[in-house]
């Protein structure tokens, strides 16, 4: 059973054997095109799949959007260490859900990858990097490895050619840092998720020390599809620069909330009123994350015209980021999301870099204090001052990502931090979130 | 220390996961899967999983205390784990939040006196679309309102 009806919008290619009977068991997979890539791309020379996953413009999709076949290109393919394929399943980004969804419905689509991606780099192990949350994801991906071993998609000299590959799931403890590139890798080798100084890159020096593929788990579900299809045809359903789909995941005060693969470059209007059924109680929208609370926050006025992709929000002075959509009504209190929100990043800063740690600290505290009515008017520029003073000077993006949406929610809502001066109670405060059943 | 028999199938597994010379990389997995059998992690855990991988019980400490899902001091049979970031926060996560600390009288990280629930406040888990979300131990609960809370709670009460 899916979690949401899937909308008439949607373009499913990823998603497309989501609901299918058994869609998790190799044999679904088998009848629906499974592992038909790895054996092209047994076929194919190793530059050849690099070249391909270049020419579908397929761009990181756990946040910050790198483009991946530049990314696989980087490993030193001749180096005499092992070389390691890692996927980040540790999705924790606030707002997004949608990895849950590939790795439970289609958990063979992602080994498939996986073992391309070792083709193109001379990989020979992989491992799924899973937030700790995830247990039943854990088990459902261990019986498909356990299958692919039985069919001989695992294990030694698979499909008669001399290319060997093991998978293997590997589980997180709650930390939302693990996220990160080099927290992640650090984790795996069993430490604190404490990010690593870059460069040198995970792609020369990753996982075990070994040059490694790291990328989030709906990048490496795109490559089975881009290999059978080609390059072309996988860019041509995105924008120029941006390739494919997107699986978006539409939250907050939204009519229909839920998880929908929509082409890259759909129109914000369109995801919210014809996908999302627009707003909750017909109220008007307030604010707009297009893609994990990490985003600068856009107004209503800002998404007019707006589209869903990487330029186009760098346009904005936001991100795509993770595909975690946030939709605010018109009665949502912006200081409660700010705080909220840096709640969250000081509960998660790993407290290696001072900006960080006491940044987002800070900044939780002089919310805390404004949202309870003991705000004073020199706070609101503070907010702003400390977040600029964080931006750039950490190690990992984590402290990047708490001061950008701050920034945005001060810049752009400064009449709800007004509304608070003063001993005044929360304009919201009689609000419930709670939808009437 | 004596482990059940699929526990140590599953030491072993990851013991054998990682290139020679890493079973450190285990650590993690083997506490957070202890920690499920046991209840919590002990000092003899520490000393067991720094042993079995080659590390000191210090470096055990040092990794344990970073990670928000190992815990030393033992949960409730059922361990009720509610979501309040953005997307929960906006369908009344907060408001689930408080019916659950009210109704069973603890607050957050606490466990009632018979030890049959605890309670934490917790970070995104991923069920975004379908707030407000909970997790019961490693169960998800969506769409979750007061009266399905109320009686999830109860069911949890009377499973003893």
């Amino acid at each position: 059973m899916l979690y949401n009806e899937p909308s008439p919008l949607e373009v499913r290619i990823l998603s497309r054997r989501f609901g299918l009977p058994n869609s998790a068991s190799i044999d679904t997979y088998l009848a629906h095109d499974g592992y038909v890539a790895f054996k092209k791309a047994l076929g194919m020379k190793p530059e050849e799949i690099i070249e391909e996953v270049k020419a579908a413009n397929l761009r990181g999709r756990g946040g910050a959007g790198f483009p991946a076949g530049m990314k696989w290109s980087f490993v030193p393919r001749n180096s005499p260490k092992p070389k390691y394929i890692v996927v980040n399943a540790d999705e924790s980004e606030p707002g997004t859900c949608k990895d849950r969804l590939l790795m439970e419905y289609d958990p063979h689509q992602l080994i498939d990858g996986m073992l391309i991606a070792g083709l193109a780099v001379d990989a020979h192990a992989g491992y799924i990097y899973v937030r700790g949350e995830y247990r039943y994801l854990i088990e459902i991906l261990d019986r498909a490895i356990a299958e692919a071993y039985d069919r001989g998609y695992l294990g030694k000299n698979l499909l008669g050619t001399n290319f060997s590959f093991d998978a293997y799931t590997h589980t997180g403890a709650g930390a939302y840092e693990c996220g990160e590139e080099s927290a992640l890798l650090e984790s795996l080798e069993g430490k604190r998720g404490i990010p690593r100084i870059r460069p040198p890159f995970p792609a020369v020096v990753g996982a075990f020390q070994c040059p490694t593929i790291l990328n989030n788990v709906e990048t490496i579900s795109s490559v089975p599809v881009i290999i059978r299809d080609g390059g072309a045809a996988f860019a041509a359903l995105g924008v120029p620069k941006s390739g494919g789909t997107k699986l978006t995941c539409l939250t907050g005060h939204i009519n229909k909330p839920g998880v929908y693969e929509l082409p890259v470059g759909f129109p914000v209007d369109k995801m919210i009123n014809e996908v999302g059924g627009g707003i909750r109680g017909g109220k008007k929208l307030k604010a707009f994350i297009p893609g994990g609370s990490s985003c600068p926050l856009l107004t209503a006025e800002e998404c007019e015209g707006l589209t869903m992709d990487h330029d186009a929000m760098a346009k904005k002075k936001t991100m795509l980021g993770s595909g975690g959509v946030v939709i605010m009504d018109e009665d949502t209190c912006m200081v409660k999301v700010a705080l909220r929100i840096m709640r969250f990043y000081a509960h998660e800063s790993c407290g290696w870099c001072i900006p960080c740690r006491e940044g987002t600290t800070w900044l939780r505290k002089i919310l805390v204090r404004f949202h309870e009515g003991h705000g004073r008017r020199e706070d609101i520029e503070l907010l702003g001052d400390l977040s600029k003073n964080m931006l750039g000077r950490t190690f990992c993006p984590l402290g990047d990502a708490a001061a950008m949406p701050m920034m945005s929610i001060v810049e752009k809502f400064r009449e709800d931090f007004e509304a608070h001066l003063d001993g005044k109670p929360c304009p919201y405060e009689h609000v419930s979130q709670l939808v009437s059943a | 220390m004596t482990f059940s028999a699929q526990l140590e199938a599953k030491f072993d597994k990851l013991l054998h996961s990682y290139p020679p010379g890493r079973q450190r990389s285990a650590m993690v997995p083997m506490l957070l899967y202890a920690q499920d059998e046991i209840g919590s992690i002990t000092p003899e855990l520490i000393e067991e999983v720094a042993h079995r991988t080659g590390t000191t019980p210090l470096q055990v400490e040092e990794v344990l205390s970073y990670y928000s899902m190992l815990h030393k001091k033992p949960l409730g049979k059922a361990h009720v784990q509610i979501c309040t970031n953005i997307s929960c926060l906006l369908n009344g996560g907060e408001e689930l939040w408080r019916q659950a600390c009210q109704t069973l009288g603890i607050g957050h990280k606490e466990v009632t006196a018979d030890g049959q629930i605890s309670l934490e406040e917790v970070e995104c888990i991923g069920a975004c679309s379908w707030a407000p979300a909970l997790q019961v131990n490693y169960d998800f609960y969506h769409f979750v309102t007061p009266e399905k809370l109320e009686r999830l709670l109860a069911s949890l009460r009377d499973r003893t």
